[in-house]
């Protein structure tokens, strides 16, 4: 068959099997039994051209209520956010995308490089010594914090806050079952890690205890009381951050965090219907050689020019096999390259910008919603997401708001027994004022 | 190439330059400082760099100049399947309605992403010969984890706690027996035999009641089908255990065999080998899993289901192993794969294998006379020389490796499989063109020749790239893992 991906011509083919000595490219099969042998062909779809699979998929992507044509209030760990034009521009250089992981360094010294430059970026925000090229997604990044935490005190139990994102919450139990390892919860109060209630579960037999930053509802953890809890019994302290929070806030570093995980979708990777984003891993240098994934290391060559390579790969599954403590193999690099261009865009001053941005617009809606009559459960400082009370189950609210094109925020009953009819609500450096007061309004008038 | 060093992009850095335009602030601003703690303000800056728009592109088109893709030139990566990555696929994936979706979105909203989920589910069961499939893992080596705790749960389910082992042969990728590890288990390892095939009389000897699973790759690493296959799933099978599929090498057998149709239990795929998903530098990927329908329980939730013409989210599996990532799954590079294989429909996807293997098979036979090939017979879509006579002429596999990118080639994968002296492992794919593979192999042929005449230009290889063989060494051994502002 003729196709436009396949080169191979009827000469050609000729050719090929006169060399190899068969007559036939069916006998190069002989080695499969008969008896698992797949007769005839797959029962699937017809192939379709290029015009007419393009007209059918994109009546396909019509179907969604997309954030491009829709308001949307919608956050709970993933964010519509600016994306610099510039960033697909990179992206779709295909020396970048068309790669694979760079094992031959001296034709991969661009890759390299840009990851280099994302380590550093990513130390930059976080406040931490050494960052990884990247990790799947904030939830799988999360798990691998607990199990190097396990790996590393030799000990297995994790406490985990209630206010971490429930989804990364699940991973990581998933994770620690593999590994036989306890995963408690440690209650919120109005919203935020309940510090008594760590006090009185937290011992010597804690791995690790995490806790994320901004939490899952928006607010911002007390770290500095966290991390002299934690500390006093040498559990490790494990911080979930929103690295574009970190513009505005103080670093998890900065309050002695040994290892911060998250995502970097809020830098210039689209949503995507939940991925691929991209996972981030910073650690202390004391964790340099326990880190999982892969790590890109400055060297020279044999005429002294600077070069970039992978490096401590005795970590890694290829060199350790079954002793490896993960399995992680490839990264998300090409993310890594998007959110990388995008904190060059914003740069030092874009970054903080940014932040406040979305500070200042969630408190904006934020004070509107309580002049509006609504009730604010978790009130106190937060970044870009706040909770509030409505009289009524929120999908049914969400429901009408998407007839308005509105994305409502999201449903808390889902996860939070205790939180029915409760909205977490994102208002990110995107929504207008103009928006946000629409937003509120509509609300008002389900509400009153 | 370009050969100029490529400053970083902090030291290009100028204070006060910027690269963004962020929305217009049109609600009246508070100082930070009031809305934050005190201790919670950031302080210190964050150093990102301060550039403009276009000194941004400029660094990032020199970077990519000093990187080879497969759109740069031939890629035989054995065990990667490096294909073309179709450029249809690309624009696909950015449609407003699949790249600007948000997760938790009321299902009403997002029934065309969900139908494509589903259509592509479907796909990949009739594909693979399994019951279910979850799009839910995010690369091969997470869906082989994934696959590994669904078998644990499955023998627990039965009461059946004693199967601690998963048995794994010699030539297995690196992320089997690491897999096992972190889904609990012990691995065990099998040896091949004088074919390179797993050999059955040590797997009867390994295999037994503490057997969990068998891990096989098939065609096996070296590109030979593992002929045994149905013997190999009785032996574990009669023990109790399960049969793993590693699917990094699907693109051997589409429309041949189907891991289904052999015994195995379990599957998984790299949507970015066989399907296109462009390789990105190292990701991101994709990894689904199929399973038997004994299996179906203990699938990662939610699992996709259909209910009339509608589509949802079914949450509700009591003996699910739970999630394994965020969400759904890397739902950008699905819409990649299912976009490709609509393109090939089922006469091209059979298309795909058979030039595949007849590309394999026809440079194995023209390398024959000049490198050892430690198994000669029909290999499937890749295939291992041995650089054993080479290395007596002082000329390790290494050297022949950079050598090949004198010539503008990526070279093959090296050293692996493990029990492959010396190995040099080349998989052309289906989508390179005959005069590709011959100048490829007239390359191949010349290294052999200098390897004997001048091994020196082979030994100080690469002459031509942008920078030497880096000393990895150093690297290691004082990491610089971040850059420093002086």
């Amino acid at each position: 068959m003729k196709h436009r991906y396949l080169p191979m011509t009827e000469s050609d083919q000729k050719a090929m099997l006169e060399k190899i000595g068969v007559s036939s490219v069916e006998e190069l099969f002989s080695d499969i039994p008969e008896s698992v042998r797949f007769k005839g062909e797959y029962k699937i779809k017809p192939a379709k051209s290029e015009t007419a699979l393009l007209k059918e998929l994109t009546k396909m992507a019509q179907k969604n209520a997309d954030l491009r044509t829709n308001t949307s209030f919608l956050g709970a760990g993933v964010y519509d956010h600016y994306m610099p034009i510039i960033v697909d521009h990179v992206l779709s250089r295909s020396e970048f995308y068309t790669a694979y992981t760079p094992y031959q360094p001296e034709i991969s010294q661009g890759e390299l490089q840009a990851i280099f430059e994302f380590q550093t970026m990513i130390c930059e925000l976080t406040g931490m010594d050494v960052a990884n090229s990247s990790m799947y997604d904030g939830g799988t990044a999360l798990a691998e914090a607990a199990m190097l935490s396990a790996g590393s005190t030799r000990r297995k139990k994790i406490l985990i806050s209630s206010a971490v994102h429930p989804e990364s919450k699940e991973v990581v139990k998933t994770y620690a079952k593999g590994q036989y390892i306890e995963v408690i919860e440690i209650p919120h109060k109005d919203g935020i890690t309940d510090l008594e209630a760590l006090n009185g579960m937290i011992g010597d037999d804690i791995a690790a205890v995490i806790v994320q930053y901004p939490n899952f509802f928006g607010r911002v953890e007390p770290l500095k009381e966290l991390e002299e809890i934690i500390h006093a019994h040498k559990s490790m302290f494990v911080v979930s951050s929103n690295p574009l929070a970190l513009g505005a806030l103080t670093p998890p570093g900065k309050f002695g965090a040994d290892i911060v995980a998250g995502d970097a979708q809020v830098f210039g990777i689209p949503t995507a219907f939940g991925g691929p984003h991209c996972g981030y891993f910073a650690v202390t240098s004391k964790l340099m050689r326990k880190v999982p994934g892969r790590l890109v290391g400055q060297t020279v060559d044999d005429q002294g020019r600077r070069g970039f390579v992978l490096t401590l790969q005795a970590r890694e599954q290829h060199i350790r096999r079954d002793k490896a403590t993960s399995n992680i193999c490839s990264n998300q690099a090409l993310n890594a390259l998007a959110a990388s261009v995008a904190m060059t865009a914003l740069g030092k001053k874009g970054v903080k910008d940014m932040a406040a941005a979305n500070m200042q617009k969630a408190h904006y809606a934020k004070q509107q919603f309580k002049a509006a009559g609504f009730e604010v459960p978790f009130e106190g400082p937060s970044f870009n997401e706040f909770v509030i009370k409505l009289n009524q189950p929120v999908k049914e609210v969400n429901q009408k708001l998407l007839e308005k094109d509105i994305i409502g925020g999201y449903d808390l009953g889902r996860d939070y027994a205790d939180l029915k009819s409760h909205m977490l609500v994102a208002v990110t450096e995107l929504r207008t004022k103009e928006e946000i007061d629409a937003f509120v309004k509509e609300m008002g008038d389900y509400h009153a | 190439m370009h050969k100029e060093d490529q400053p970083l992009i902090f030291e290009l850095s100028t204070e006060g330059r910027i690269g963004y335009s962020l929305p217009e602030m049109d609600i009246p601003e508070i100082a930070l400082s009031e809305l934050l703690p005190e201790g919670y303000l950031r302080e210190e800056e964050p150093e990102l760099p301060e550039v403009s728009e276009l000194d941004i592109m400029r660094h990032y088109t020199a970077l990519s100049k000093r990187n080879h893709g497969v759109d740069s030139g031939f890629y035989p990566l054995g065990s990667c399947t490096m294909k073309y990555n179709p450029k249809i696929n690309e624009n696909v994936a950015r449609f407003n309605g699949f790249a600007h979706l948000h997760p938790l979105q009321d299902e009403s909203s997002v029934q065309g992403a969900l139908e494509l989920m589903y259509d592509l589910q479907e796909h990949l069961i009739e594909i693979t010969g399994m019951d279910e499939v979850t799009l839910q893992p995010a690369a091969g080596a997470h869906g082989e984890w994934t696959g590994l705790m669904m078998i644990r749960a499955y023998h627990e389910a039965n009461g059946d706690t004693k199967r601690t082992k998963v048995v794994v042969p010699d030539s297995a990728h690196g992320t089997n027996p690491a897999s096992a590890t972190v889904a609990g288990f012990e691995t065990i390892t099998v040896k091949s035999d004088e074919n390179g095939l797993v050999d059955l009389e040590d797997l009867r000897r390994v295999v037994g009641e503490d057997t969990a699973a068998l891990m096989l790759t098939n065609p096996n690493t070296l590109g030979l089908f593992e002929e045994n296959i149905l013997e190999m799933a009785e032996i574990v099978h009669g023990a109790g255990g399960k049969l793993y599929y590693d699917g990094a090498n699907l693109n051997a057998v589409l429309s041949k065999a189907r891991p289904g149709d052999m015994g195995f239990d379990v599957v998984h795929l790299n949507l970015h080998k066989t399907f296109t998903g462009p390789h990105g530098g190292g990701g991101p990927g994709s990894g689904p899993v199929g399973v038997k329908a004994d299996l179906i329980p203990f699938l990662p939730k939610p699992v996709l289901v259909k209910k009339g013409d509608q589509y949802e989210f079914d949450y509700d599996r009591p003996q699910s192993i739970g999630r394994v990532k965020p969400y759904y799954g890397n739902f950008g590079i699905n819409v990649r794969a299912y976009t490709y294989i609509r393109t090939m429909g089922p006469d091209g996807l059979k298309a795909v294998t058979e030039n595949a293997v007849l590309n394999a098979n026809y440079m194995m036979r023209r390398l024959a006379p000049f490198y050892d090939l430690p198994f000669d017979r029909h290999c499937k879509h890749e295939f291992v020389l041995s650089g054993k006579r080479q290395k007596k002429l002082g000329v390790r596999t290494l050297d022949i490796a950079k050598r090949l990118l004198d010539f503008g080639y990526h070279p093959p994968t090296i050293y692996f499989p493990l029990n492959v002296e010396e190995c040099i492992m080349i998989e052309p794919t289906e989508t390179e063109s005959k005069e590709t593979l011959d100048a490829f192999v007239d390359a191949m042929i010349q290294i052999a020749k200098e390897a004997e005449e001048n091994p020196e230009i082979v030994q100080e290889a690469p002459h031509t790239t942008v920078i030497g063989r880096l000393d990895e060494t150093m690297a290691a051994r004082k990491p610089v893992l971040r850059y420093q502002k002086q």
